[in-house]
């Protein structure tokens, strides 16, 4: 196998490439497409108190991890205040101190939130509760209920769902309505039936959650249920027994402790709003893998600035490009003016945009050799009169900018973008060709390479491309796989067809 | 059938063994000539003198303008001599040569009867030294050397200009041959795409074949109307020595000897090409590649020149009767 070492190479290259590209679209969810969009959450809570002498201290209960969303970006604002955040099991509290500040005091804190899967975090211990304290009165009708609802569940989670029943009911019994007094408030609701959980010995705990409504102002978290059963923690609504989290529900925080403790100050209120925003999948899904996953994303090229970003678009695309020359030249057998050339000029029809970059191309190389015609005249030596002719080019670029610019044509402007020494040498190389071997083979030479350029900037513009190219950059290992196997391509161009056409047709 | 071989052209191609520019590229000229020796072919100084060194018989070289300074003293130098060819040594294509076979007061005639002045005979000289004709433009030195007074063999098949014959010589086996005839168009230059005939030969017996115009196979020649066909060509044997020996000059395994034919002097060889081109099957009409890959088979290539063409007959020969033109 003469080629094999090519076909190895080639082929590691393109299961190199493929790999990270299987790696990134399912796991990390990159998308394949550059139109998708995503729903964006932000959550604004607002913190506001009245100061009191002395050194003032906020805390506010903020969540670890949110389950069901990803969180893309948080930031505090806490003006002179010294911010710090502590962990504890399963929330996250933000210090604000200051030891003098004004009378009204407000703190900002911000999340951004993507749906997405985040890997459940586990509970290390469970404590399993005991018999709670009740009245008499109470212990009767609670013993009574609990038996009731054992009798009709089978686990754990069945057991929940018909307790809350049992206590949410409207025409329910004496016991329900004895056990149901002085819990009017949400909170004081939830608390009173983990109370009644924990006397079945079921580990029960608060949690609070704050409901997802575009443009939501003063919302309030909202307590909710959960139940151990053993193996996880289930979710339920404390007024329904349902399981389950409403969607639309970012967990805050776990337990009954106060969202917001203030020493130094009163009248402390959080207020959340919340307001939704569509983004591009492809930077939101950037920024969520890097967050997932660390070292691959290392190296996206979403992690450059901007503005190198914006080169890097363009020089990404150049391989495209550059294969496509590859197959015009050894596979159709197309002839062009130099290697390259028509990959510069394709560039260049970034700017001016396609029908308006082959008329300036034109021009300019129509001016160009009427007057490298004339200078053929003057018997100049190569290197001079290649300078001349670059000179002549910039000459020109510049007459027509000046002129398309008092006509009011904008468009005329962008000729300024040209690569003007590949102009100048393609003038040159054109006059020769058409000393050399006439009019017909130079035109036709021009004519090959304006459309490879033209061919060639249809692709590297092409926003498909360009998305998969940016985002999925190890693609570029396959473009270089398929050119080494076109290195060892020995069969006939499609031009060669044509130039043996005398003996094809020749039959026998 | 006709319409099969339009359908799947390239099988036809394949069929017939014919060398496309990819194979040649990849197949044979990047694996049988080493980079290192393409200097000794793209300079034809060079070519000249490790030729005359090796006795094998080129033309007398006149002068060698190396500088600028030199064009001033061109009276002087080309005094002796009426008739010469201004050739650049890294010229290719048979691009910037320059026949001259005349002088008048005025200056010097080209081989197509036209005149020129001194002075622009100065420029073309100029246009070598910078380059112009050189790969890559780089700057370059003009040959002034002997003007082949082809053999009047070829006289009734050739419009001015020096026909001469290109063989193309795979491990120092002569392979495939053609007789270049220059034509109105080609302007007395040999180089087909500059419009000359391409005549194929017969390996075994030196006679032509019938040629090829551009893409169009034709008997007679356009300018003269005078049959290509049958046509003997003197020295048949001489020249595929001269030919296979060029191996041994230059160490490359692929490459094309342009052969020309004086009556005094025999054949010439003019100059040694590294890239080949293809049209040499056209002209044969035959493929190149049953004939190279035959070579590629033989296990151990003798050393003489001698027995190198009679194995070139051979495989001539052999490749004759499986073709199916």
């Amino acid at each position: 196998m003469k080629n094999l070492h090519v076909n190895l190479l080639a082929t590691l290259l393109i299961l190199v490439s493929a790999s990270i590209c299987y790696y990134k679209v399912t796991e990390l969810k990159l998308p394949l497409l550059p139109v998708q969009e995503s729903e964006l959450w932000t959550i604004e809570a607002k913190v506001t108190y009245k100061r009191t002498a002395g050194p003032s201290k906020v805390s506010m209960m903020l969540p670890k991890q949110v389950p069901g969303f990803v969180v893309l970006d948080e930031n505090f604002v806490s003006g002179r205040y010294g911010l710090t955040l502590e962990n504890d099991d399963l929330n996250r509290v933000a210090q604000w101190a200051i030891r003098r500040s004004q009378d009204d005091q407000t703190l900002y804190y911000r999340m951004q939130l993507i749906p997405g899967e985040t890997p459940e975090f586990k509970d290390k211990n469970v404590v399993y509760p005991g018999e709670q304290e009740y009245p008499e009165i109470m212990r009767t009708a609670l013993t009574a209920l609990l038996e009731q609802v054992r009798n009709k569940s089978a686990d754990t989670k069945s057991f929940t769902h018909q307790l809350l029943q049992r206590l949410n009911a409207p025409d329910s019994d004496e016991n329900v309505k004895l056990l149901r007094k002085d819990a009017a408030t949400p909170e004081a609701w939830v608390s009173r039936v983990i109370s009644i959980l924990q006397d079945a010995r079921i580990p029960a705990r608060q949690v609070n959650l704050l409901i997802l409504a575009d443009g939501a102002r003063h919302s309030r978290l909202v307590p909710w249920l959960q139940v151990y059963t053993g193996e996880r923690w289930v979710t339920f609504n404390p007024k329904t027994g349902e399981s389950g989290f409403p969607s639309n529900a970012v967990l805050w925080k776990y337990g009954d402790k106060p969202l917001l403790d203030v020493s130094g100050g009163k009248s402390a209120n959080v207020d959340f709003s919340i307001y939704k925003q569509s983004r591009g999948m492809t930077a939101v899904t950037q920024q969520r893998a890097g967050i997932i996953n660390g070292p691959v994303m290392e190296f996206s090229l979403f992690n450059l600035p901007v503005q190198t970003q914006n080169v890097y678009r363009i020089l990404i695309m150049m391989p495209v490009g550059v294969l496509l020359i590859v197959l015009l030249r050894n596979i159709v057998g197309l002839k062009t003016f130099g290697t390259f050339m028509p990959i510069l000029i394709a560039m260049a029809f970034r700017e001016t945009e396609l029908a308006w970059g082959l008329a300036l191309f034109c021009l300019l190389l129509a001016l160009g050799l009427m007057i490298r015609f004339y200078l053929e005249y003057l018997r100049l030596l190569l290197v001079p009169r290649l300078a001349a002719v670059l000179i002549i080019v910039i000459i020109l670029m510049t007459f027509v900018s000046l002129l398309s610019h008092k006509l009011g044509i904008d468009r005329g402007l962008s000729v300024a973008l040209f690569p003007m020494v590949i102009i100048a040498m393609t003038i040159e190389r054109m006059s020769l060709v058409w000393e050399e071997h006439g009019a017909g083979e130079s035109l036709q030479q021009c004519a090959g390479s304006l459309f490879v350029a033209s061919i060639s900037y249809l692709l590297m513009t092409n926003e498909y491309l360009e998305h998969l190219m940016f985002v999925f950059p190890e693609l570029l290992l396959t473009l270089l796989a398929f050119t080494l196997w076109l290195g060892r391509y020995t069969g006939y161009r499609i031009s060669e067809l044509w130039r043996f056409r005398s003996v094809i047709v020749k039959g026998n | 059938m006709l319409w099969k071989n339009l359908l799947n052209p390239s099988k036809r191609l394949r069929e017939l063994g014919l060398l496309g520019m990819n194979q040649r590229n990849g197949d044979y000229i990047l694996k049988y000539n080493q980079r290192k020796f393409y200097p000794l072919v793209d300079d034809k100084l060079r070519t000249k003198k490790l030729a005359q060194q090796a006795g094998i018989a080129v033309p007398e070289l006149y002068a060698v303008i190396e500088a600028e300074y030199q064009v001033a003293q061109l009276t002087e130098i080309l005094a002796p001599y009426s008739e010469f060819v201004i050739k650049p040594a890294h010229g290719s294509g048979g691009e910037g040569i320059l026949i001259i076979k005349g002088r008048s007061k005025e200056g010097c005639r080209k081989l197509s009867g036209a005149l020129l002045t001194k002075s622009e005979v100065d420029h073309h000289i100029s246009n070598i030294l910078s380059g112009m004709y050189s790969l890559g433009g780089q700057p370059d030195v003009a040959l002034i050397e002997y003007r082949v007074d082809f053999d009047p063999v070829f006289e009734q098949v050739s419009y001015q200009g020096v026909p001469d014959i290109r063989t193309i010589v795979f491990q120092g086996i002569p392979v495939m041959s053609m007789l270049r005839l220059p034509t109105r168009m080609s302007d007395g230059k040999a180089n087909l795409h500059q419009g000359a005939i391409g005549v194929g030969i017969d390996m075994a017996t030196g006679r032509t074949t019938g040629g090829v115009w551009h893409h169009d196979l034709i008997d007679a020649h356009p300018d003269s109307g005078h049959t290509i066909n049958h046509l003997e060509i003197p020295g048949w044997d001489n020249i595929l020595l001269l030919s296979a020996g060029c191996r041994e000059l230059v160490s490359l395994g692929y490459i094309g000897v342009d052969i020309v034919l004086d009556s005094k002097l025999g054949p010439l060889m003019l100059e040694i090409n590294a890239r080949p081109g293809l049209s040499i099957q056209l002209a044969n009409k035959q493929g190149l590649l049953p004939r190279l890959e035959a070579v590629e088979k033989i296990k151990s290539i003798p050393s003489s020149p001698e027995e190198r063409v009679k194995l070139a007959k051979s495989i001539y020969r052999q490749t004759q009767n499986s073709q199916v033109l």
